[in-house]
């Protein structure tokens, strides 16, 4: 029976689960502390309030049309994560999600707007749109060696301006804010399915089955085809994928389209839906690509796992915006996800620690019986 | 065109501090990406200081804000040396972590206080501008800033200390084969702490130069805009060579500068091309310019790569 449960302890997947579960608790704690440490009186409420979201409403209509709002954001949240996790398992740090993602708005946003497109070819502008921008990325990497985390800095930034000027054209004059979409182009409007009565929601648009099924064909694409294996050995090592006859420059640059790709959906997810505007004077990136980095680390870089992370993530993000304003600030939940992520960083040093543990008892009881053996020859 | 030169000067000075520091750090063998995070929490330290001790003479208060940033940013940066050299974790997601703990916190920190002196203040900024004023000289309408000054000295100092100190040339061999530094006796752990430290010092004063080279207060809910990062592809340029490093410091500043002050050149505003373009401008270029130079990058045979005693 001992054997069987160090078998559990010592699968891969169950030990990842409880890195991920040790980093959330800890994130927690620290969070806690903090919020002890700016006002005394009221941290025990506010961390409830962060971990409780929408439950901070009493009446059942209130919290299914607040939970509705949260996973309207899981998606966009989710397919940054994957676009993270994608570029990670073929050893590229695809920081530059959030530009991915800031294109894809952008190109969903103008083809829906000043062009009038119906809604699947503004999902489709936004994929080509991201899926250019993590282009270059593998571009400068595969061919001139440029570390993909700087170069996916300073695109987020040129790409941030560059949508800010091309929607400028599609602005409400009275706000520094994008027309509404409903308003000024209704065929835009990602169709909802029925789940907009069912979550008391108009937001909630088939966004959010979408990117679940994006979540699976990754782990499919990734786990069970030739091209993730290909992917994931260039990840590995580079060059010992390509003495084994893969074309690992060619694998770059596909890899960061894709991942790409999965940014910009993301935000045509969020934007399509009509749940907030653009604003054409914003002056830093929006968080969601870097959130994605989080979720994806969180869950375990395995796409199943990001579903619950990426929901994990938003929960306590939206649950910030509950906290009572006259002591705390609603980053307090930026702070939170930060320090998770800080946390994951550990999460290698701590299954190391773990199956050395494990080993140890294994000899320790070898070694018991062993010497028992020994006094039975005796 | 004074306004120019002056611009470019302070850019060039914050970027020269930070990349400055990342070479340092990555001479030692760890990368730091974190730099970014370390600015915002040197400039929280800086302007704190200046918030808290309002009323003191004009040279204590240069020295306390330089202290103040420098010590918030040598502690902040100790998350990356305990990670990657205790914990052998992934650098590039520490560093990332970093920035963005960087920027939640400062901004957390920041608003508490605000909102403990009175609750309807909400914004994220510290006042500072009397304050600030300790910083600079009017010659001619030209503001010689103290910090200027500091860039040059600590350009020298990290010069003669990479090159000319035991230290330094001990220090480097643990980022190009830790190895055979341990072999001879030199305690790889303990300099690529000190790498980091010292990043962290330099990085820390780059933030508190950053958030007062700009005319209003800064909000820190806004980080550095990617600064730290500018810093680092200017590192890149300059191929981890502290003279190097300062001329591509003065041609990143110089085209940062021009976002502020291009609509003094009737030339450019001829060109009539929208202020964005400028704004883009220093990333465009460190784009390109990273493209043309990474080929051939002399980047520290062992930077990012955890050093195990065991490992061969």
């Amino acid at each position: 029976m001992i054997k069987e449960k160090k078998s559990l302890l010592a699968r891969e997947g169950v030990q990842t689960f409880l890195s991920s579960l040790l980093c959330i608790a800890l994130g927690l704690i620290i969070g806690f502390i903090a919020l002890l440490i700016i006002n005394p009186a009221g941290a025990g409420s506010a961390i409830i309030t962060v971990l409780k979201n929408y439950l901070y409403y009493n009446r059942a209509p209130l919290i299914i049309k607040n939970l509705g709002n949260t996973l309207v954001k899981v998606s966009p949240l989710l397919m940054c994560s994957l676009a993270v996790l994608f570029a990670y398992k073929a050893g590229l740090f695809n920081i530059g999600a959030a530009g991915q993602y800031v294109l894809g708005a952008g190109a969903s946003l103008y083809c829906a707007l000043a062009l009038q497109l119906p809604w699947y070819v503004c999902l489709l502008a936004a994929i080509v749109a991201g899926a250019l921008w993590g282009g270059i990325v593998g571009l400068l990497k595969s061919y001139c060696n440029v570390n993909e985390v700087i170069s996916g800095i300073m695109l987020n930034w040129i790409g941030l301006y560059l949508v800010n000027m091309l929607l400028s054209s599609v602005k409400d004059p009275a706000s520094p804010y994008t027309l509404g979409l409903s308003k000024n182009a209704p065929g835009a409007v990602l169709p909802s399915l029925g789940l907009d009565s069912l979550l008391n929601n108009n937001r909630a648009t088939i966004a959010i089955p979408l990117a679940v099924v994006f979540a699976i064909i990754v782990w499919i694409v990734l786990d069970k085809t030739a091209f993730g294996y290909e992917l994931k050995a260039t990840g590995l090592n580079k060059h010992a994928a390509k003495y084994a006859g893969m074309k690992e420059k060619k694998n770059i640059i596909v890899t960061m389209m894709i991942s790409g790709a999965l940014a910009a959906c993301g935000a045509a997810f969020l934007y399509l839906t009509g749940f907030e505007e653009w604003s054409c004077t914003q002056t830093s990136v929006p968080g969601m690509g870097f959130n994605g980095i989080a979720a994806a680390f969180l869950g375990g870089l395995n796409p199943i796992g990001t579903i619950f992370a990426s929901y994990f993530i938003e929960h306590i993000t939206d649950g910030g915006s509950f906290v009572d304003k006259t002591m705390y600030c609603a980053q307090i939940s930026d702070f939170i996800s930060a320090v998770i992520i800080y946390l994951c960083g550990f999460v290698l040093f701590f299954k190391l620690t773990m199956n050395n543990w494990l080993t140890r008892r294994k000899e320790k009881a070898a070694a018991k019986q062993n010497s028992g053996k020994e006094a039975d020859a005796e | 065109m004074i306004l120019l030169i002056q611009y470019t000067l302070i850019f060039a000075s914050v970027l020269l501090l930070v990349a400055l520091g990342g070479c340092i750090s990555e001479h030692s063998g760890v990368i730091n990406l974190g730099l970014e995070g370390i600015m915002v929490m040197g400039a929280l330290g800086g302007a704190l200081v200046m918030r808290y001790l309002p009323s003191i003479p004009t040279g204590m208060m240069v020295l306390a804000v330089v202290l103040g940033s420098m010590l918030v940013g040598v502690i902040y940066s100790l998350l990356l040396a305990f990670a990657a050299v205790n914990l052998k974790a992934d650098q590039t997601l520490i560093g990332t972590a970093m920035n963005m703990l960087g920027t939640a916190a400062a901004t957390v920190i920041v608003k508490a206080i605000n909102t403990a002196e009175d609750p309807n203040n909400v914004s994220s900024t510290i006042s500072y501008i009397d304050q600030k004023k300790a910083f600079i000289i009017n010659i001619g309408g030209f503001e010689f800033n103290w910090f200027m000054l500091m860039a040059v000295i600590a350009l020298i100092l990290v010069y003669v200390m990479l090159y000319k100190t035991r230290f330094g040339l001990r220090l480097m061999a643990c980022g190009e084969h830790p190895q055979a530094a341990d072999s001879v006796g030199i305690n790889v752990y303990k300099m690529r702490y000190a790498g980091v430290m010292l990043s962290g010092i330099l990085g820390g004063l780059g933030g508190i130069v950053y958030i007062t080279a700009g005319v209003s207060e800064w909000k820190f809910e806004n980080g550095v805009a990617g600064f730290g990062f500018l810093a680092l592809a200017v590192m890149i340029f300059g191929q981890w060579k502290p003279t190097r490093i300062a001329l591509a410091a003065l041609l990143f500043g110089l085209f940062r500068a021009l976002s502020n002050v291009y609509t003094g050149f009737a030339p450019l505003v001829a060109l009539n091309l929208p202020s964005t373009v400028y704004n883009m401008l220093p990333y465009i270029i460190s784009l390109l310019v990273l493209a043309l130079t990474s080929k051939k990058s002399r980047a520290p045979k062992a930077e990012g790569v955890p050093y195990d005693k065991g490992s061969r």
